[in-house]
Formats: structure tokens, sequence, C-alpha cells
């Protein structure tokens, strides 16, 4: 680990204020302290903002606004989250350790890096690590990464569980940084990585994340589902975030279906999501918006079964939804 | 820089390098040896400690921003030298062989014992389930055991836990 | 009687090896090779020596002084080639481990670079017949007329099984504390299985005599085989230490532990066994391919299980070996039989189904009077009461063996059955007894890896001196004390506890004192096969719309001689099918094909069963009186365990989904395409 400075912030305007070329900010610490551990982010100074007045959840309009600051673990212990985004408090305990969930905070979840073999080992070439030497997942081990929208410079996932239910939920990330204050809806907080993959999302420099803003929650049933190699503790090979309104016909209302472990952001499924809207409930037109959405997966030799795997979760998820 | 922490009830003030983890601090400054590295990550829970009353991986925490918090590591579970009903219980049951992620299991289980509220494997996000073996399996499972004791720490667990 | 550290262990009061408190200490960080094979033209340490607290390099550009005949893996720094990436090329010292580690980044090695081959393939042109294969046994052996036993049979399957590298991963990651005295001896402090075994290598490695060299280790995390030879970070400590004049510490990270330390060769497996029409075995045939290093031959005997466990008039079985560019493979819990009895027991279950016949029927049809191959008779073989027993418990009886029909919710359910078998062996030991306060003190240079082997020590002692186990003290853990054998190939408490009796005995008789070494005794012991062996039933559900699998439940019933400790036999079993869950279902070492070594080198990516994997597993055993092992009547349990295990919840798989999977881990990735 390369030496820095470190400071600790009073409050989000103070935090933005020392931020400086080479700054990061430390949240939990939980994927940033992994990284510098590794060598993968060598920040010259810190700036933490883990301790910030940020750490309420609390009730704002018709839906809830949780402050960055807050630890996941009290994100899915939350009564008003438990209650109303069961789905979100699902997600948020399906990640990672009891011991992870009480030191990781919102902002950090959603600001954590790939788990890409090759972006953590700095010994290695990795685009997204250092831009224009190369992605060697690509020929090599991406057993676990994109099967949508990745491109030629990285084939990364992201692989928060919290941020695919928070797609799923329309949330909006609510930054402040040198250029003032700004609201960016999810799923638009990461990027896909295009030709500059060392920008995992549309944040500025100095841009903070200080809350995210829950709306209402999805009429109708929801759910979500992780699956992976072990019981419990590991990355998701494929999860899914989903609810389903069905009216009295019969007819899909609206629904609203996120993956995550499939991309470079968590994955909103539009085209499954609009092909589903005014169809019947039912397994043929749920194995049919699963259909359109895969239309667009361009899976890589080593991870052709996620293809099955969003298939079938979208289909049973959704089977398991309809009333 | 200097911090102050309090490390199993005794207010300690050191200075230290902003690179030092919680956890090297501990062992390797503080003499308290007894919180384990096993993979410097967070991915294998050795170094769980409770920070604040609360379970975390000490390797991640950096030791400048524990500046202010209360510290308790295995070396501090036991009230004096009566053990905590978790050591007795771990040594009763055989939850351990060679020892080496106890510490860990011990800390993550006193942590785990005072959270409450659903897991990932509780059917309704909305209720307060009992803490079943398998909520107890969900809930520790950052906390690796290569020698395989997870059913003997389980029950141990479950004992404390009644 | 729980375990005598036990307070300790759960006090944070027992002592590992990074843990001794050493006035002055420094850290040494290794740089590694960043190539898979070539040749180092230059090593800068200007940069690194220039970063703060930093005391020294050593690298190849002034190799340190070593014997001649050192093992190559541990002669560090005396050529430049470079044989594996990850390999150590340089070590620098500083005041503090973070101190360390900041300057070895800074280290500038640059390299002339050869074409690399990491790859195991079963057709690789360089695969050789090696001499022998671990610990002493020949690599082929044939026995009757192979093609005649096939012609003749009924039914007959031919099926290639392939298992990953995988990686011992103890909880506690090597570490090393070396302190050298001003009068040239030396102390290490090293995880490690074998305290007398260490000393040996070190000094052998130094060019020193043994008697200069003492190792301690008081508590080992864990080591499942890759402590039981030392490693090239002990030598890292031990030379730093020399350079610096201060003692060195050196603890390995996680990932420098998938580089460095050791794995199970990954295998190729290609199984022919041919059966009559009543189900008797005409022909056993197991081939197998694995890897080595450039710099050492490890050959693993994957395929000696088959020449012990099954009557047959015609036994074929053969090793081959190819030498990559990787790191020196080693033993891991059960090396050879371990994943031997999966390809072998898993073609077992494929024949049971060709040939119409129940999976345990076929194994109790098979069972051997004498060793098949050898034809010894063996000391002791209680197979079949462990397949019958494990069956009564299990609720085999009735099993139908239709696969993928049996459905619960989402899940589909199968059940599946193997054998386990692991030799048991004991090697010289010295011990003493002496009476001292009262009470007994026995000395004998063993290792406690968690295996429980003071407790069962102690035990063995009391026994034998006919006094209650708190009249005994053990002490091990010391190079110091009588020279013992390691912990390892379950060899540890029949080979300590056998001079331990000894010496006991013998201070009964001298009232005082006494000593013994078994070399004696076990060259004049009988020439007989002596092997333990088990049974495992696994209960697994698949969901075939995620690939998810999980075991339900494991029975493990194994007769290994008398059983000293039930408790901590428990925990050995248990402990052993636990690793056994891993390795079916989700352990792998990623071989990297562009830049060598393993790419997944962590315990995020490299997954190891946690809590909520393990659901139920019981184990139980029948008891033997077997006269013919040793005073105690004991056979070895640390490896067992993990014996068979992967077969049976593969063959379970299939039971439940139709799918066999002939290549581990069993994955969702393997389910779903």
């Amino acid at each position: 680990m390369r030496s820095f400075e470190y400071a600790r912030a009073g409050d989000p305007a103070d935090a933005v204020a020392r931020f400086r070329p080479g700054a990061m900010y430390l949240g939990g610490g939980t994927n940033l302290v992994d990284l510098m551990r590794l060598g993968v982010a060598e920040p010259e100074f810190l700036v933490d903002v883990s301790r910030l007045p940020l750490d309420r959840i609390e009730p704002d309009g018709d839906g809830l606004r949780v402050g960055a600051a807050v630890r996941n673990s009290d994100l899915g212990a939350h009564p008003l989250v438990r209650e109303r985004y069961p789905m979100l408090a699902r997600a948020v305990l399906a990640g990672a350790s009891g011991q992870i969930r009480n030191m990781a905070t919102v902002g950090g979840n959603l600001l954590q890096r790939t788990r890409c073999p090759y972006f953590q080992d700095v010994s290695k070439p990795c685009n997204k690590r250092q831009p224009g030497s190369g992605c060697p997942a690509i020929a090599g081990d991406h057993s676990n990464l994109a099967i949508f929208g990745h491109s030629s410079a990285c084939v990364a996932t992201h692989p928060s569980d919290m941020a695919v239910a928070l797609a799923a939920l329309d949330a909006r990330v609510h930054v402040t940084g040198p250029g003032g204050d700004r609201v960016i809806p999810m799923p638009g907080l990461h990027r896909l990585p295009g030709d500059e993959p060392e920008r995992d999302t549309v944040l500025a420099p100095g841009e903070l994340v200080t809350a995210v803003h829950l709306p209402a929650p999805p009429p109708g049933a929801s759910r979500y589902r992780k699956v992976r190699e072990r019981a419990s503790f590991a990355f998701a090979l494929v999860s899914i975030a989903a609810a389903l309104d069905v009216a009295e016909d019969g007819t899909v209302r609206d629904c609203r279906i996120a993956l995550g472990a499939v991309a470079h952001a968590p994955w909103r499924c539009e085209r499954a999501e609009r092909a589903l809207r005014g169809a019947p409930a039912g397994e043929e037109s749920f194995t049919r918006a699963a259909g359109a959405e895969l239309e667009q997966a361009r899976p890589l030799p080593r991870n052709a079964h996620k293809v099955p795997l969003v298939r079938n979760l979208i289909v049973l998820t959704l089977l398991e939804l309809a009333p | 820089m200097e911090i102050t922490l309090r490390v199993n009830g005794s207010r300690r003030t050191v200075e230290v390098d902003p690179r030092v983890s919680l956890l090297d601090l501990l062992r390797e400054r503080l003499g308290l040896t007894g919180s384990k590295k096993g993979c410097d990550h967070g991915q294998c829970g050795a170094c769980t400690v409770l920070i604040d009353g609360r379970r975390a991986n000490a390797c991640l925490a950096l030791a400048v921003a524990q500046d202010g918090s209360d510290i308790t590591t295995v070396e501090g579970l036991a009230d004096g030298d009566r053990p905590h009903p978790l050591q007795a219980a771990f040594i009763e049951h055989d939850a351990f062989q060679c020892g080496y992620c106890t510490p860990g299991q011990l800390c993550s289980a006193a942590g785990m014992l005072a959270e409450g509220g659903p897991s990932a494997v509780t059917e309704d996000m909305a209720a307060d389930p009992a803490l079943t073996a398998e909520e107890i399996r969900e809930r520790m499972s950052g906390n690796l055991c290569r020698c395989g004791a997870y059913p003997n720490i389980v029950t141990a667990i479950a004992e404390v836990a009644r | 009687m729980t375990r005598i550290e036990g307070h300790d262990k759960v006090t944070g009061r027992a002592t590992y090896s990074a843990e001794y408190p050493i006035e002055g200490v420094t850290y040494a960080y290794p740089v590694q090779a960043g190539i898979v094979r070539g040749r180092i033209t230059s090593i800068d340490a200007a940069g690194a020596l220039a970063m703060p607290g930093a005391l020294a390099v050593l690298s190849s550009e002034d190799p340190p002084e070593l014997a001649p005949d050192a093992d190559p893996e541990l002669a560090l720094f005396q050529r430049r080639e470079v044989a594996y990436r990850g390999q150590f090329v340089a070590v620098v010292v500083a005041d503090t481990y973070e101190n360390a580690r900041a300057a070895a980044r800074e280290v500038r090695v640059t390299y002339e670079e050869d074409p690399h081959d990491v790859r195991l393939r079963g057709d690789h042109p360089g695969l050789y017949r090696p001499e022998k294969v671990n610990p002493f046994y020949p690599a082929d052996t044939e026995k009757g007329d192979l093609a005649a036993g096939l012609a003749a049979a009924a039914v007959t399957v031919d099926v290639t099984y392939t298992t990953p590298a995988v990686h011992n991963n103890p909880m506690e990651p090597h570490a090393t504390l070396a302190v050298w005295s001003g009068d040239g001896d030396l102390t290490v402090y090293d995880s490690t299985q074998g305290v007398s075994a260490a000393r040996a290598m070190i000094a052998k490695t130094l060019g020193l005599p043994a008697e200069r060299v003492r190792v301690v280790c008081r508590h080992v995390g864990g080591g499942f085989g890759s402590k039981g030879t030392i490693r090239p970070g002990t030598m890292l400590a031990v030379l730093a230490a020399r350079a610096v004049g201060r003692p060195v510490k050196v603890a390995l990270t996680r990932q420098q532990l998938f580089d460095v330390t050791g794995y199970r060769t990954p295998t190729i497996q290609r199984v022919r066994l041919g059966a009559d029409a009543d189900g008797r075995l005409t022909a056993v045939e197991h081939e197998v391919a694995e890897q080595s290093s450039t710099l050492v031959e490890f050959a693993e005997q994957t395929a000696t299980p088959a020449r012990t466990m099954y009557e047959t008039p015609a036994l074929r079985t053969a090793h081959r070996l190819v030498r990559l560019d990787v790191a020196t493979p080693s033993w891991m819990r059960a090396p050879g039989e371990c994943p031997g009895m999966y390809a072998l027991e898993s073609a077992m279950d494929e024949l049971a189904i060709a040939a119409g016949l129940d999976p345990v029927e076929l194994r109790v049809l098979n069972d051997p009077e004498t060793e098949p191959e050898s034809g010894r008779p063996f000391s002791s073989r209680n197979l079949v009461a462990c397949l019958l027993e494990g069956a009564r418990r299990f609720g085999w009886e009735g099993r139908d063996p239709t696969p993928g029909v049996r459905r619960q919710g989402r899940w589909l359910i199968g059940t599946g059955v193997a054998s386990s078998t692991y030799p048991a062996y004991r090697r010289p030991s010295q011990a003493t007894a002496t009476v001292e306060n009262g009470g007994y003190v026995v000395r004998v240079a063993a290792v406690d890896l968690g295996t429980g082997a003071r407790t069962a020590l102690t035990k063995i002692a009391a026994t034998a001196l006919g006094v209650p186990p708190d009249q005994v003290r053990i002490e091990l853990g010391d190079s110091d004390l009588p020279p013992a054998p390691l912990a390892g190939g379950s060899m540890g408490t029949a080979s300590w506890g056998s001079a331990v009796v000894a010496a006991c005995e013998e201070a009964l008789r001298d009232g005082k004192h006494g000593a013994a070494d078994t070399t004696d005794a076990i060259k004049a012991q009988q020439d007989l096969a002596r092997h333990a062996f088990g049974a495992q039933f696994a209960r697994v559900r698949v969901d075939m719309d995620t690939g998810e699998i999980r075991v339900s439940h494991l029975l493990g019933i194994f007769a290994a001689g008398r059983i000293i400790d039930e408790q901590l036999a428990m925990s050995q079993f248990v402990g052993g099918m636990t690793m056994g869950v891993g390795m079916a279902l989700m352990e792998e070492s990623v071989i990297d094909d562009e830049f060598g070594g393993f790419s997944n080198h962590d315990f995020a990516q490299y997954h190891v069963p946690v809590c909520a994997d393990i659901e139920r597993i019981d184990a139980a055993w029948i008891e033997e009186d077997d006269r013919h092992l040793n005073p105690m009547g004991a056979k070895g349990i640390g490896e067992i365990g993990i014996v068979g295990t992967a077969a049976a919840i593969g063959n379970a798989v299939y039971h439940a989904t139709g799918i066999r999977v002939r290549d581990l881990p069993i994955t969702p990735a393997r389910l779903l395409t």
C-alpha cells in the first residue's frame, strides 16, 4: 500500500471542499481498503466520509430517503425497508457477510468495483485499471463476467446486490460535488464500459453520494433472488430483482425486472418489461419476455451458462409473483 | 497520526501510520494476537472483532478511521476469569480443531446474537425469525472454517442462544 | 475430556508462528516472478532500498549462500531461471510490514521471456512414466489379462473423469519467524506439520548440521498437507534474518499461498471396468495423467486405491506425469486416494447402473479376501460392514435407482454412495516419559495441527501408565524434543503413540524415566495390507432451473481400528467430509493459460464451504480389534473422511438429475450447459 494522508470529514460540504486530485472518499472501506492492499487503488489522500451525518433512514414523501452512510445491515434491518421494500432488504441481506454488512455503507456499496480477477491483480493487464493495457478476461477467466452490454475493452460485471434492487425500484441517487448537487436516476449511475472502462459510473471527480431516494414501492408483488455457487457469502452467478403488477383481467399492468452479475451495471430489462406490459401474466408471456431480453445477450465462451440461467430466473420469478 | 481507542475496556493512545489496519495494529503493536489474519481482505472472518459492539472485519478497517471507537477482541470476551458462555460452549462441543478461525467465530457469534432482524434465509422479511440452525448457519457464513467444525459451531451457538 | 489446548484457543492465547513476541523483529515481503518461464536479466533494488524503513533486498543479483544440493523450490535466488509465475525472485526486508510490502513493489525485475505451457492434457506429448509415485509406490502395476477380462465382461464402462487443481487453504497462512543467535544458531518459529522434518530440511538447505537449527511450532492453523514440508516462505525468513542480522517475520498472503505452498495436481483419469452378468468384476483399469513442475518431480499416487479396493482377475493401474511451467504440486489431504477414489467410485456407480445392480450390492459382491494387487492379507477390512451399516442408517433399502424422478418443490432429490479407504501406516518415532512433580511428562516432537494430537497422546500415555489423564503432561511442537515424524499421511497418532506407549512402559519399569525409539519394531512388523475403510452416503437436492446443488445430508461410516477419542474422531471425520463437499461442488484453482499460475487466488473467488453449505453431516464408526497395527490398535483418521465424499455427491447428483458430470467441481455452470 502506498503512503497516503487521511482526514475525517465533518459534513458533506467539508468532504467536497477537502477533495483534490488523487483523493478518494472512504466509506466502510470494505472494498476500497481491499483494493488499496492489492495496489489497485492508490489514493494519495483519503477523505473519510463514513461518519458523516448521513446515517438516517426516513420517510420522504411517499417514499424513503436513505443516507449514504447508512450501514448495509441497518438498511436491511430497518422496519420500513422490510415492510415496504422487502425486495431491497432481501438484496442487501444476500450480499457479503454479517461483518461486511455492518461496515459497508450504502454509498460505498453502489461504488464498489468489479471483482474481475484481472482487475484485482496488478501484475496483469486490465483496461479498467490501466487504460489501453488490454482485457485478458476476454480470452481468459471470464466465467462470471458479463453477457450484456460489454465491449471489446471490458467484460466486467458490477458485483452489488443492493444496486440491482435499487435499479428495479427506480431509486434516485443524490450526489453533491464541486459543481453542486444533482440527482441521478437508477440504473443510470453505472455506465456500460464502451471504450472508457476505467469509468464505472457517471460521477465526476469529487462528487459524493449523499443519499438514495426510494420512490413509493411498485404495486404488486416483488422478489429478489440470487443464484450462487455456495449457499452464502458469494457473489452472484446471476441475481434478479423483479416486481409484477397484474390487472383484474389477468394482464400485466406493470413490471420491473433488473439483473445482477450480467453487465458492467445493474441491468434493467427494458425489453422484457416492454414485452410484458399488457400481455397475459403467464408462462408463455414470461418466456417470450425473457427471450426478448436475451436477444441482446452476447455470452462469452465460458459464461454461456448465464443465458439459460437468466431465462429461467426471469420466467420462474415472474411465475412466483403472478397471482 | 495519533489515535485513541478503547480496546477491551482499556484506553489506548497510539501513533499509527495511516496504512495500518486495525488488525495489524492489534496484532503487531498492541500484542493482541488473538484476532487472526486469514486473508486480509474480509473474505474469511478470522479477524472478526466487535467495533462499538458490532462485528466487523478488522483487516478492512484502517486503524486511523477507528479513532474514538470501542474495540472488543477475543481477549476481551471473557468476564475476568469467567469465560464467555460462547467460549465455554465452543470447548464443550469441540467447535474447532486448529483454532485459527475460532477467535473470529466467537466474536462473530457474540455480535450476531445481539443483531436480530431477518437474514437471507428468512421467509418473511417483516418478521423477526427464531434463531434456528438454518438461521445460525446463514448468519455465521462470514466465518470460514477449513477444519470443517461447522456442525459443532452451530450446536455451540444454539446452546448459548437458548 | 475436552481438548487440552481448548481454553487457550478460545481465549486467543494459543500462539501461532507469526505471533511470538520477539524484540526487534523486522518484516520481509517477497517479490514474485511476473512471467511464467524465462530468465531474469536484471533486478534493480535501488528504488526499494530508498523506500522508508527498507533494510535490505535479497535476490539472485547476489545469491545467498546455500547448500549446493538444496531442493530447487527452496534454493531461493540461486538461479536466474523462472520456472513458474509467482516464484519468489527477491525479498525486501523493512522495519514494518507496511514498509516492506510497499518497498517490494519498487523492485524492478526485467526478464527474457520464453513460451510457456501450463495446461495438463490427456494427450500431452510430454507425458512420461515416473520412477515411482508418492511416496514410494510403483507407477504402474499389471496383474492378469486386462484385454481378456474386458472381452469376457457382460457389462463394461469406459469413462474419463477430471479433477481440477485445488489448494489446501488452511486458515492460517504459512508464517515463519526466524531468529539467528550471535553464534550462528538458528531458531525458526514455523507453521509446520513436522518440527523434526522442518529442522532437517532447513539445515540441509543451509548446509548446516541439524543441531544448529531449532524449529518451534506450538499451534498450527491447519495444514492438510501444505505444511508437511517447508515452503519457500520459510527460507525467505531464514535468509532475510541472516542478511539483516535481526529477527525476520514472513507471513505469506492468502494470494501467495496459491503460488508457492503446493496444491493438489489436476488429474485426468480413465477408468475401464468390466463385470460379468452377476456383477463380478472381470477387469479394472485405472490410468491417470497429472502434472508436476520443471523443478521437482511430485507424482501423486492417484491410481493406487484401485490396487486395494475390489476383487478382479485383471487389474492395471498406471500413472503418467508431465512437467509443466507450474509450481510444484504437493500433498493435500489424502493425496492419491482422494482424487483416485473420486474416479473409481464414480465409475463403480456407472457400472452398477449399467449392470442393473444396487451400488451397495455391487461393492459388497466384489469385496476381496486379500489385497487384489499384492495378494497380501488385510490386517483387518470392514468395508462391507461399513456399507451395510451405512445403508441401514441412511434408509438406503428400497431405493429406486431411476434418475431424475424425485421432486420436492423446485428441487430434484437424489442419493448416492461411495467407498472410502486410506492406508494405515506408521513411521519410526522417538519419545520419552519422565516422572516429574508427582506426575508424568511425555516428550515427543509431534505437532498438533488441529487434529487433537495433544489430547490423544495424553490419553494414550495415561492408558499406558495406568494413571488419570490429568497426571500426564505432553510436550510437543519443538524439534529439541525426541525426534518424531510429521503429522501427515494419517500416521501421526499411530507413529507417535507407538513411541509414547513404549516410553511409558519403560518409565513404569524404571520408576523414573523411559525412552523409546520404534525404528526396529516397525521394521520387524509383519507384511500385511493395512488400510482403513469407509462408506459415505449423500442426499442432494438440485434445482435444474438454476443449477444450484445443496447437500442435504452426508453420512460416513468408517472402520479405522480402535477410536482413541470419540469427540476428536468425530471432528476429524466430519471435517474431512466437509472438505469433500468443497471438492465436489466448488473448489477449483483456475489455471491461467496466458499468465500462468491461478487466477482465482483468494477466498472470494476460490470457494470453500461456508457454514450454510453444511446442513447435516453424520459420522459413525465400526470398532475394529486389529492387533496388527500398533499398541493402540488405531488406524489414522485424518484423511479418510475426504475420500469418497465427492463421488458419493456426484453419484447423488446423477440420481437426482440423470446428468453425469464427470468433471469436478459440479457447479451450476456444468449443469446448465
